[in-house]
């Protein structure tokens, strides 16, 4: 586990740049981490990531895309136009979660 | 008189109830094993039906002949449980009042999930593996295959027995080049995954494994419909793969009881506490075997493991005594590669599959992550194992708990960096 440093954040991440202490996380980093991946925060990108920090707050791990387009009402079909390609592992990196462990 | 009902006489259900009536007192103790039929398949031998190597009379046997003298068999489908009450409520009318209760209902392919898996092409060129009509069927459509686009297809995990479909993948390759067809045969392997398999050194191995056989991955494909007309499957984010024979793993969901109990997630799998398996909604209630949540394969070797350990806290758990034993997510699988040979992998919820050999360190006989004829000799006479020793629940001399003697770790600098989400 290393530390790393982002427009003006410090926190710790592991090998893939998740955040390993979710309560590291503030809303600016998490616009400074999607930027890192070429994405712009509009207020849809927003409610998903607010819906996964409520959704692991509650739960303890992070919600897989069926659920979340079961809970947060965003379709699976937008979270990949919001997310493109990797949805599951991109709105886990800018919530500042671990990746989902939907698949074992 | 204290009630034991358990739902489910599959892999888990019934070694649960093979020991613990042992281990409960008949004066004391009533267990009643729910389900809906009296036929028990041996499934990881559908994986082999459509290559001709067993017949269905191989494959199954009466759940009855597996249930133990003292525990009462009923024949029902489930309407739903009564967390509140303690009562199982029966389709046919009949309700089964329990002190606790175990969900051991498995998990089911659903191709009614997906929109056009049902469709016009459904057992024409569409077919799964893991049901033995489907098994069966895809044995009568691969004898007519003899040229065209072969796509194997993962729908959404968490599925059942994950390999299996690269173990169909090796063996369908295999076939093709015995039957002299490997070069008329575009082989496709279309995952939701980002590679091979879920953990890093067992993609990166099985990865090879494809590359080696000619086999086109198509990685982080969740498919939204299937267009039948077109013969495609058709993603979210709208890429297209075409197929002339298509072999799925439909989408995987937990028992529909579940979710009319209230007591499931999203896929009617059954929230536990991953050490002790009880649920996190009832203390009277525990789902072993795929039922639950646990983030672990969904296979018999794990619900083999969880079930020694379940136990043991299951009897400490009804003297108000807390569960002192903690499941670790054990697992260990063969992988079928073809030409008769097969890898073995051994893994669990904190250390992926590694190289080395099982079960004894150094030894063996069987290597980890390597193809040999050992492993797929250990894979055949595992059918043996499972009815003689595995569902009557007597001792089989493997620890439950992974062990890292004899294996090879990664240090961190060769582990394998995934880059993929720019």
């Amino acid at each position: 586990m290393t530390t790393t440093t982002l427009a003006g954040h410090e926190f710790h991440v592991n090998d893939e740049g998740f955040l390993t202490v979710p309560s590291e996380w503030s809303e600016e980093l998490g616009a400074a981490l999607a930027a890192q991946i070429g994405i712009e925060m509009t207020e849809r990108h927003w409610e998903v990531v607010r819906f996964l920090r409520a959704d692991f707050a509650e739960a303890g791990e992070t919600a897989t895309l069926r659920r979340v387009a079961a809970r947060s009402g965003v379709p699976v079909k937008e979270l990949f136009v919001l997310f493109p390609q990797k949805p599951a592992k991109k709105m886990a990196y800018v919530a500042g979660l671990p990746k989902p462990h939907g698949c074992v | 008189m204290r009630r034991l009902v358990v739902l489910g006489a599959g892999t888990a259900g019934t070694m649960i109830v093979n020991k613990l009536r042992r281990k409960l007192p008949a004066d004391e103790w009533e267990i009643t094993v729910v389900d809906r039929d009296d036929v028990h398949p041996y499934q990881p031998g559908f994986l082999f039906m459509p290559f001709g190597t067993y017949d269905d009379s191989q494959l199954s046997r009466p759940r009855r002949d597996f249930v133990p003298d003292g525990v009462e068999f009923v024949i029902a489908e489930v309407d739903r449980v009564d967390a509140e009450a303690r009562t199982v409520l029966l389709e046919d009318g009949r309700t089964l009042d329990y002190d606790y209760l175990v969900i051991a209902s498995g998990t089911s392919p659903r191709p009614d999930q997906t929109p056009g898996m049902l469709d016009a092409e459904w057992r024409r060129s569409i077919f799964d593996f893991y049901t033995r009509d489907g098994a069966q069927a895809l044995a009568e459509a691969l004898k007519e295959f003899d040229h065209g686009r072969l796509v194997v297809h993962i729908t959404e995990m968490p599925i059942k027995c994950p390999v299996a479909p690269l173990e169909f993948t090796f063996l369908a390759e295999a076939w093709l080049r015995e039957h002299h067809l490997r070069d008329r045969v575009e082989l496709v392997y279309v995952t939701p995954l980002p590679g091979a398999f879920t953990k890093p050194v067992a993609s990166d191995r099985l990865g090879a494994m494809l590359e080696d056989r000619k086999v086109v991955v198509e990685s982080d494909f969740l498919v939204e419909h299937i267009d039948n007309e077109r013969k495609c499957l058709v993603s979210y984010d709208e890429r297209e793969v075409p197929f002339d024979l298509l072999v799925t793993v439909p989408l995987n969901m937990g028992a529909d009881f579940v979710a009319r109990s209230g007591l499931g997630d999203e896929l009617n799998y059954v929230p536990v506490d991953k050490r002790t398996l009880l649920s996190t909604q009832s203390d009277r209630i525990f789902a072993v075997g795929d039922a639950n949540d646990i983030p672990a394969s969904k296979a018999g070797s794990v619900a083999h493991f969880a079930v020694e350990v379940f136990v043991d806290n299951f009897l400490r758990h009804i003297d108000g005594q807390a569960m002192v034993r903690s499941f670790d997510g054990h697992a260990n699988c063969f992988v079928e590669s073809g030409d008769k040979k097969a890898l073995l992998i051994d893994f669990n919820y904190d250390t992926e599959p590694l190289t080395g050999t099982y079960p004894l360190p150094y030894v063996g006989p069987l290597g980890l992550l390597k193809e040999t004829r050992a492993n797929h000799l250990g894979k055949l006479a595992f059918r043996w194992i499972y009815w003689n020793v595995l569902l009557p629940g007597r001792p089989i001399p493997l620890p439950n708990h992974m062990s890292m003697v004899g294996k090879h770790p990664v240090d961190d600098a060769t582990t394998p960096q995934p880059k993929e989400l720019t």
